[in-house]
């Protein structure tokens, strides 16, 4: 960045700490690379065809059925979180008045949110959703529960997003003889789009993720679900339950392949989405 | 007219997003009337201050797993820590621009990977390693650390950076002005000027590394005794309610319900003490 004056002599103290904050840095590289690397070099032999087929027997261990679970918990966790994040920002930013009282508590507990542990959501989906409601260990219980885990993500990332359009925007529209909800949904929310699907699309990373949350919520039954309502396992649900029972390492091995992968795939797609908005800018 | 549409649409937007607060009111109250019957069958003392965990006689007290989330913590913190403030150091400061476009991802790429690849790649990486070259059976409170010093990485470097971002860039000018070289002004000026900031990621970092469960689960051994030693197995409180609940009945379901509830409490605490500090950091009053 600013190195203009790197020319001045340094002492061999500066120098010293310079080398430390390089190395300190190449750790976080080497354990990323030896983490994703060791996983791919071990795993990859062992995927087949096999893994991907339609049921599970105690043969086959099968990872599709999870794959079908985690697709399913995706698409209605989104589904009820997405819009309930999307409005909540779209109050801070744009209705919210600032040095509010009220503001401040709900941005608190926007926060107090994002620091609950996967564990606790857990819990509390299983005395909540499983036990109150009656829903039972269902994919529908575990949906529920990990879109109240996501909500603070998705409100953080449309925030930033909105936050980043331009004032000038909100005032030719208004100019414009646009009203307050016109011109946020019309001329804001569109140009904030590529920042909010790149939290949406991080949210389905960590609901493909998890497995706290969602063991004593979704349950971890390996077959193909019939409805919303039968148990299911997700991906990261599956590789935890064959690693621990330890009979299965080399599918266990091709699911955390597969895992990665979609990890991969998720932040990269993340990235691209919010460097649109920036370039948009 | 216009005006009473403008105050419905107001009034929606803000009962969504009132939608958050109703869900930290309802996660505290049923940790609370679900923790509470334990609490109060065995004794708020005993069971916070009991050295025996042991649901089939009957005996539920949490300090082992108290000691055990916290040790495994404060290990993690000391790995994780001075790595993860260095590398913010290098990402603000020293990292060249045409480096930082591979570095950034990786780090986000890092926060992203799910906690059960880190617990799986300490299962079979980690455990062996330490297995081999500190004995014991390395399922073991150092191998937990270890894993989650790296865990917290991510989380430490994101926050610390962008408190180190926030410094006015006047500050480092006049050091530099001053006679100081590259690396005196960064870690005599723009480090101690950040100092709320870093203390707030360190805080984030613990409150990851307090929370996190599969990973430890598959690393820590997971024995329900007083933690002896960095090569013993420990059990932390977040993996002790994965263990049980699956079998948990009547009091014992309870008592678990009360260690989310400890654990929660936790949080909460730490996430008070994140907001204080963040609100020290320059560009937030």
């Amino acid at each position: 960045m600013v190195n203009c004056f790197k020319m001045q002599a340094a002492t061999t103290a500066s120098k010293v700490l310079g080398i430390t904050v390089w190395l300190a840095a190449g750790v976080n590289v080497l354990s990323l690379i030896s983490l994703i690397g060791y996983i791919l070099a071990q795993g990859i032999p062992y995927l087949s065809w096999e893994l991907f087929a339609l049921e599970y027997t105690t043969q086959n261990v099968s990872l599709f059925p999870a794959l079908v679970d985690t697709l399913l918990m995706v698409a209605v966790a989104l589904s009820l979180a997405a819009p309930i994040g999307i409005g909540t920002a779209i109050y801070f930013v744009e209705y919210a008045k600032k040095g509010n009282k009220f503001v401040s508590i709900m941005d608190m507990t926007t926060d107090t949110l994002a620091g609950i542990p996967s564990v606790v959501y857990g819990l509390f989906g299983l005395l909540f959703f499983v036990i109150y409601l009656q829903m039972g260990y269902s994919l529908l219980a575990g949906a529920c529960t990990v879109a109240i885990m996501i909500l603070p993500m998705i409100i953080r990332t449309t925030e930033e997003a909105l936050q980043a359009v331009p004032i000038s925007y909100r005032e030719e529209s208004y100019a414009l003889g646009a009203n307050k909800l016109r011109t946020v949904l019309v001329v804001v929310l569109p140009a904030a789009v590529p920042g909010i699907l790149a939290g949406i699309i991080l949210s389905i990373g960590r609901i493909m993720g998890e497995t706290a949350a969602l063991v004593y919520t979704a349950g971890t039954v390996a077959q193909l679900p019939e409805d919303l309502f039968s148990s299911g396992r997700s991906l990261a649900v599956h590789l935890y339950v064959l690693a621990s029972e330890g009979l299965f390492m080399e599918q266990a091995f091709a699911t955390a392949v597969v895992l990665v992968i979609i990890t991969v795939i998720i932040n990269g797609a993340s990235t691209w989405m919010a460097g649109k908005l920036m370039r948009g800018n | 007219m216009n005006l009473q549409k403008d105050k419905f649409f107001r009034n929606s937007f803000f009962c969504i997003a009132f939608v958050s607060v109703v869900a930290v009111v309802m996660i505290c109250s049923f940790l609370f009337v679900g923790g509470m019957p334990a609490l109060e069958k065995i004794g708020v003392m005993k069971f916070l201050l009991g050295t025996r965990w042991r649901p089939s006689s009957e005996l539920y007290g949490i300090l082992p797993m108290i000691l055990g989330s916290m040790y495994v913590t404060m290990c993690a913190l000391i790995f994780g820590v001075p790595i993860g403030i260095l590398t913010a150091i290098f990402m603000a400061r020293f990292c060249p621009r045409k480096l930082y476009r591979f570095f950034k991802p990786i780090v986000e790429l890092m926060a992203g990977i799910p906690s059960v690849i880190y617990g799986f790649f300490g299962l079979v990486v980690l455990v062996p390693l330490v297995r081999d070259n500190f004995g014991g059976t390395g399922s073991s409170l150092l191998t937990a650390a270890l894993l989650l010093g790296i865990m917290i990485l991510p989380t430490i470097v994101t926050v610390a950076e962008a408190a180190l971002r926030a410094v006015p860039e006047s500050y480092y000018e006049g050091a530099l002005a001053l006679g100081a070289d590259h690396v005196r002004s960064v870690f005599f000026t723009i480090v101690p000027a950040a100092k709320s900031g870093l203390v707030a990621a360190i805080i984030l970092g613990l409150g990851r590394a307090v929370g996190e469960t599969m990973a430890v689960i598959m690393v820590a051994g997971n024995q329900a005794r007083m933690p002896q030693g960095l090569l013993e197995g420990v059990r932390t409180m977040t993996t002790n309610i994965v263990i049980e609940m699956g079998y948990a009945t009547d009091l014992h379901y309870d008592a678990l319900i009360a260690t989310a509830l400890v654990l929660f409490l936790f949080i909460v605490l730490l996430n008070l003490s994140f907001a204080y500090f963040k609100g020290g950091m320059f560009g937030n009053g």
